[in-house]
């Protein structure tokens, strides 16, 4: 099939141009067929944090649009879409319309190293985790632009507040992520998903338990979601650093905050849950053809396991109320970091006797 | 011109548009977020000699943390521009002369002696098995341990002054400690008093 193409790239093009076109496509199209259901996701996940949220406060929910409230989220983006886009007197205009862009594209451009499958990535690159870990910190210019750029006190305060709790648990992610790599010695992805194959007792969620505990909570400060959303604080500072926002330029922020909710749901399956590999170890696996798809590791657990994660992320939300800020810094500078070098001490040490086995 | 050839000199355009930025734009936020698409760029550039390890840590580290420390210091600040502008006559003659001898002494360094295409052989291309983050780790750790390690410590002890030339305790702070919260019991806070009701229904009775 892509020889086909290939071929056919190359008798319209020439052989110079042929096979570079033929890549820019085949990139161009993996990229929307990464991004498209990705949106998807995005839409239906804000309806599923109303309704699970809805039914854990004993509510029902959106149920008005279409059966159940299914097509809820069409109908909110359609709103969206529709309403006026109010730039404040006195802001930059160039900046406040860049700033949602800025929040998205990272959200966005870390998908490219995602390993969904062992064959299905879009780029197997070799530092894969660094190019997470450095796209990821782009995604904090956005908040900061938008709240200065906005010309408003609440805003800019919230985007204050923002940024320097995004940066401060960066530094526990990034702590936690260097155990990862430790652990599976490769900066690559799909090499980090593949030395968990084998089963539950091999994934590195056990012997980085501390660390895959911090990189979920900070996962959570760092997409400023409840309990850690001092960044909207709806009751001090309004909804920070968006407040001037309206329409299709909120929404984009809207959209930003989920996709990075299922990039960061995503990567703790990926370094700490065993990515796309099944819980079972291949030896229980039956003889049934059938059931050894469905039983052994795919696709279909990854989005399994990021739905659990995710779900943890809603529930999250439902049951905590929100950490003061003072009490949010302390937690990421004086706990989670101090925890990430003691285990990061304690995984080298464990390295270098003969018990390295547990780790690995 | 091939491809590479294109994306570099494309992204030295862009470098050099940012950085000239960086200098004249008029609002210091805006020459912030200049110096960080000058780092992105830059980055880019990197990558094409296939050292993507320096790359991606120069995004994490000056795009990621730095700029965004440096653009919060800067949006803070109210910044008077025609303050600033006021001494630039008087200031121009020495600095024509530090720009003039940076500029000089740069020519005698890159000028055909020691870098000329002749001296500097065209970086070898490496395969796609090349880690750029392995050879370095490898260097690191082996050839230059020493220098790394002394490195590390200066660092370090960096690191500790800083914090200790601006840690200052203020008497009169209001600071929680958690753990006493935690620690703290019922009888240390509330005292229950039992005290016998009182009886008089004189007041009820007047109105």
């Amino acid at each position: 099939m892509m020889e086909y193409f290939f071929a056919l790239y190359q008798n319209w093009f020439g052989p110079v141009w042929g096979p570079q076109l033929f890549t820019l496509v085949k990139t161009l199209l993996s990229i929307l067929l990464i991004t498209l259901p990705l949106m998807l996701c995005v839409a239906y996940l804000t309806l599923a944090e109303r309704k699970i949220i809805g039914f854990m406060q004993m509510r029902i929910g959106p149920n008005r649009v279409g059966p159940g409230g299914w097509l809820q989220p069409i109908a909110d983006a359609l709103k969206l879409m529709f309403k006026e886009i109010i730039i404040p007197s006195g802001a930059n205009k160039f900046l406040f319309l860049l700033a949602p862009v800025l929040v998205l594209a990272p959200a966005l451009a870390a998908w490219a190293v995602m390993p969904f499958t062992p064959e299905l990535v879009l780029a197997n690159v070799d530092a894969g985790l660094l190019y997470i870990m450095a796209i990821t910190s782009m995604g904090v210019y956005g908040v900061v632009i938008a709240g200065w750029a906005s010309n408003s006190k609440y805003a800019f305060l919230g985007s204050l507040r923002s940024a320097a709790q995004i940066v401060s648990y960066e530094i526990a992610m990034g702590f936690a992520l260097v155990g990862v790599l430790m652990a599976a010695q490769s900066l690559n992805l799909v090499d980090i998903v593949r030395g968990q194959a084998g089963g539950l007792l091999h994934w590195y969620v056990l012997p980085l338990f501390p660390l895959f505990l911090v990189y979920l909570i900070s996962g959570v400060a760092e997409t400023n979601r409840a309990p850690f959303d001092v960044a909207e604080g709806e009751s001090e500072i309004v909804a920070g650093f968006h407040v001037e926002y309206s329409g299709m330029a909120f929404a984009v922020f809207f959209l930003a905050e989920y996709a990075n909710m299922i990039l960061v749901a995503t990567l703790t399956v990926v370094m700490f849950l065993g990515g796309w590999q099944s819980p079972l170890p291949p030896a229980w696996l039956p003889d049934n053809a059938v059931l050894q798809t469905v039983l052994g590791g795919g696709f279909h657990w990854l989005f399994f396991k990021v739905l659990c994660v995710l779900f943890l992320f809603l529930w999250f939300r439902a049951t905590f109320p929100r950490y003061r800020y003072d009490q949010i810094m302390r937690l990421g500078w004086k706990v989670f970091i101090p925890i990430t070098l003691v285990w990061i001490v304690v995984i080298g040490a464990v390295m270098q006797t003969r018990y390295a086995y547990l780790v690995h | 011109m091939n491809f590479e050839t294109f994306v570099f000199y494309l992204f030295s355009a862009i470098l050099l548009f940012a950085a000239v930025r960086v200098i004249t734009a008029r609002n210091p936020v805006h020459s912030a977020l200049f110096l960080v698409l000058a780092f992105f760029t830059a980055a880019g550039l990197w990558l094409l000699l296939e050292a993507e390890f320096l790359a991606i840590t120069l995004v994490l580290v000056y795009v990621g943390a730095v700029m965004v420390l440096f653009l919060f210091v800067v949006m803070m600040l109210d910044i008077n521009l025609d303050r600033l502008r006021e001494g630039f006559w008087d200031y121009l003659p020495l600095a024509a002369i530090v720009a003039v001898l940076m500029m000089l002494e740069m020519g005698v360094v890159l000028g055909g002696k020691y870098f000329g295409l002749t001296q500097m052989p065209t970086p070898v291309t490496h395969g796609p098995e090349y880690s750029n983050t392995k050879e370095l780790g490898r260097l690191l750790y082996t050839e230059y341990v020493y220098p790394f390690e002394i490195a590390a410590v200066i660092l370090l002890v960096a690191i500790v002054a800083a914090i200790a030339l601006t840690l200052r305790r203020r008497k009169n702070a209001k600071s929680q400690d958690p753990a006493q919260q935690v620690r703290v019991r019922r009888q240390d806070r509330v005292r229950l008093v039992s005290m016998p009701a009182e009886k008089s229904t004189d007041a009820a009775a007047e109105e």
